[in-house]
């Protein structure tokens, strides 16, 4: 039993051992913030941890799919800035539609990117990265250049505010998102088809994959989970956000690759990703708490610093461990 | 531009064609089309101040894109071009001010800072390509490292608070004109013409264009392909802080949020609006020159008609995909 338990943490691939690492990582970090801070285990630190990181899980998540197959989405922060404008608009005819708003404009510029990507064969990150910029431009168009406040009296600031049998309901979300991921990455038989993909795509075409619609699939995924998380914001911030998301594509690429999923595709593991989420968020729970004891002075500025050099960190060990073991 | 569609599938042998026709012909003609709308539509198009005007907003982009031209031409990516740019044009100010240095002599303050950053911002370049040479980290993710750390450094160094100035000798680089042409522009032209001899006449030229055409085979043919992409990331880390250097200078400020923000994709677009394939292996620098002017003109004729920034940046993303389109279409 335990040795099966293990087992997934003793193979000898490399995204194993990250996997370990990450783990080793949260549960060290959760223990230095437990018997540093008095009230970090409280639960109100904890619910508005979960409560606030969700967003960032539901776009790990699609991400992590992404680079699996070997692609990458810049566009996740520009479409949550826009589906959070469309759901603001829509909140007052009630929380679906808002919600239901929300995710669609996700999903349509998540398709579009699969159509370029998969149509017009268009590298990845060229089109993701034309996706950011309409998505972004399409969000202030429709806001006009502002933030727009969402109606408090339909219920649509229950999804991203209130909590449900204890818990936040974005962690809810998140993790129903999660589950169903796993099922249908590990479990399901096209969940093979994405990791073959990002394996190789001209094998994957020979083996009689449908490559293209899997690709489709993914991008789209990915926005929705997007739009989703752009609802979320709306409705925790209690307004649309035309200029949010940035750098959040930067969080979910971190999140996906400190999980140990590599880069080229092929390889990855949704566990691993909501794993490597949480470490970067803790990272930053832990650096609030140094914050508001006094010792450190750490703007907002500081973060961005920490998130590259944690990136960086975690691919030059991938990077160093796929060579021992191609060698 | 607009006038290639994916009709009938039973086309397929002629539209090659069509793409390589546009591939090198489409940019000049796209030039020339935006000119002859802007001189019938826009009002006092033809006039100094609007040449004044494009000619300054697009030097930035021609020198950044000049460097991304030869990092693309390896089968690479930079991006981090803004945020360099961002870290030159924050450290510029906070030398010639005297924060930084303990020196009294205003005119070394100056020279400094026109040396120390582009310096400053090379070592980042070089960084850059020891990434992607030493540790085998993919050109995409190698740069994004420093596309998100490098501005929350320049974020850093100055609290977020914008730095303002008032130095001409410094803002010659910017304000200042030789004969009567704005000194930007004139860097502009010597940094292209530079890039292209680079790439026509010299030896680390055509090592460049073999690198990124069949690394495995440039290799075996004796080329130091690490030397080679290490050069190019550096220089295209020297390029941004040239730029760097200019937009702070223009302003008469530096906002380390602000300066170089969505340089990358100006840059990317006018090497794949300027003819030059993603995928490396080809360097057109005139191309990306004309390139550049196209995006400019672009953005100026949608603001200058009226429409919003946020639905400028709408075409500039359609763009971006229809130029990077073509040029796939055209080696296909």
């Amino acid at each position: 039993m335990l040795k099966t338990l293990l087992r997934p943490f003793i193979a000898k691939s490399s995204g194993d051992f990250a996997r370990l690492g990450v783990l080793l990582a949260l549960a060290g970090l959760i223990l230095f913030g437990a018997l540093r801070y008095d009230n970090f285990i409280s639960p109100f630190n904890i619910l508005s941890f979960l409560r606030y990181n969700s967003m960032f899980a539901l776009i790990a998540l699609g991400m992590a799919f992404v680079i699996i197959t070997g692609g990458i989405d810049l566009s996740v922060g520009g479409v949550a800035a826009m589906a959070s404008v469309v759901a603001a608009y829509l909140s007052p005819y009630g929380w679906v539609p808002g919600l239901a708003g929300g995710m669609a404009a996700g999903l349509i510029a998540g398709s579009i990117n699969g159509l370029i990507i998969t149509r017009m064969r268009i590298q990845p990150f060229i089109a993701t990265l034309a996706m950011m910029l309409a998505a972004y431009g399409t969000a202030l168009l429709l806001a006009n250049n502002q933030s727009v406040s969402v109606s408090y009296d339909t219920g649509f600031t229950t999804i991203g505010q209130d909590d449900f049998l204890g818990f936040p309901i974005p962690a809810w979300i998140a993790a129903l998102a999660y589950v169903l991921g796993w099922i249908f990455l590990e479990r399901h038989p096209a969940g093979r088809h994405v990791l073959a993909i990002g394996d190789g795509e001209a094998t994957a075409n020979l083996m009689g994959l449908k490559v293209e619609k899997t690709l489709f699939a993914v991008y789209a995924l990915s926005g929705l989970l997007a739009g989703l998380a752009g609802v979320i914001l709306a409705s925790q911030f209690g307004a649309g956000q035309p200029t949010e998301g940035v750098g959040w594509e930067l969080f979910a690429i971190a999140s996906v690759v400190v999980g140990g999923t590599l880069l080229t595709g092929g390889s990855g593991s949704v566990g691993a990703t909501l794993a490597g989420a949480l470490l970067l968020a803790m990272v930053f729970n832990i650096l609030n708490f140094e914050n508001g004891l006094g010792w450190i002075s750490l703007s907002a500025y500081w973060q961005s610093v920490i998130r590259g050099a944690f990136l960086l960190v975690v691919v030059v060990l991938q990077a160093r461990l796929m060579k021992k073991t191609e060698a | 531009m607009t006038t290639i569609d994916t009709s009938a599938p039973g086309e397929r042998p002629v539209r090659p064609n069509m793409a390589q026709f546009l591939s090198r012909y489409g940019t000049f003609a796209a030039f020339i089309l935006l000119v002859l709308f802007n001189l019938i539509v826009t009002p006092n198009f033809l006039s100094w101040q609007t040449l004044n005007v494009n000619l300054t907003q697009v030097a930035t982009i021609v020198i950044v894109a000049v460097g991304m031209t030869l990092v693309i031409a390896t089968g690479g990516i930079d991006l981090s071009v803004g945020s360099l740019m961002a870290i030159a044009g924050t450290a510029a100010p906070m030398i010639f001010m005297g924060t930084l240095l303990p020196i009294e002599n205003m005119g070394v303050l100056v020279i400094l800072s026109f040396i120390l950053p582009v310096l400053l911002v090379m070592a980042f370049g070089w960084f850059n390509g020891v990434l992607v040479t030493r540790f085998s980290i993919q050109p995409i993710i190698a740069t994004l490292v420093l596309f998100i750390a490098g501005r929350g450094i320049a974020q850093v160094a100055t609290n977020g608070n914008l730095q303002v100035f008032k130095n001409p000798d410094f803002q010659f680089i910017a304000m200042g004109r030789i004969a009567g042409i704005p000194a930007q522009v004139i860097i502009m032209i010597i940094v292209a013409v530079l890039a292209h001899c680079l790439i026509r006449y010299t030896v680390i030229g055509r090592q460049i264009i073999a690198v990124g055409g069949n690394e495995k085979a440039a290799r075996l043919t004796g080329i130091p392909v690490r030397r080679v992409k290490t050069f190019v990331y550096i220089v295209s880390g020297a390029l941004a802080g040239i730029a760097g250097l200019i937009v702070v200078a223009r302003n008469s400020a530096s906002d380390a949020n602000l300066v170089g923000l969505g340089m990358e994709l100006d840059a990317i677009a006018a090497v794949a609006v300027g003819g030059s394939l993603l995928t490396g292996g080809r360097a057109n620098i005139i191309g990306t020159v004309l390139g550049a002017f196209v995006i400019q003109l672009v953005r100026y004729t949608l603001l200058a008609n009226g429409v919003p920034d946020a639905a400028a940046l709408i075409v500039k993303a359609g763009l971006i995909v229809i130029a990077v389109f073509i040029q796939q279409r055209a080696k296909g």
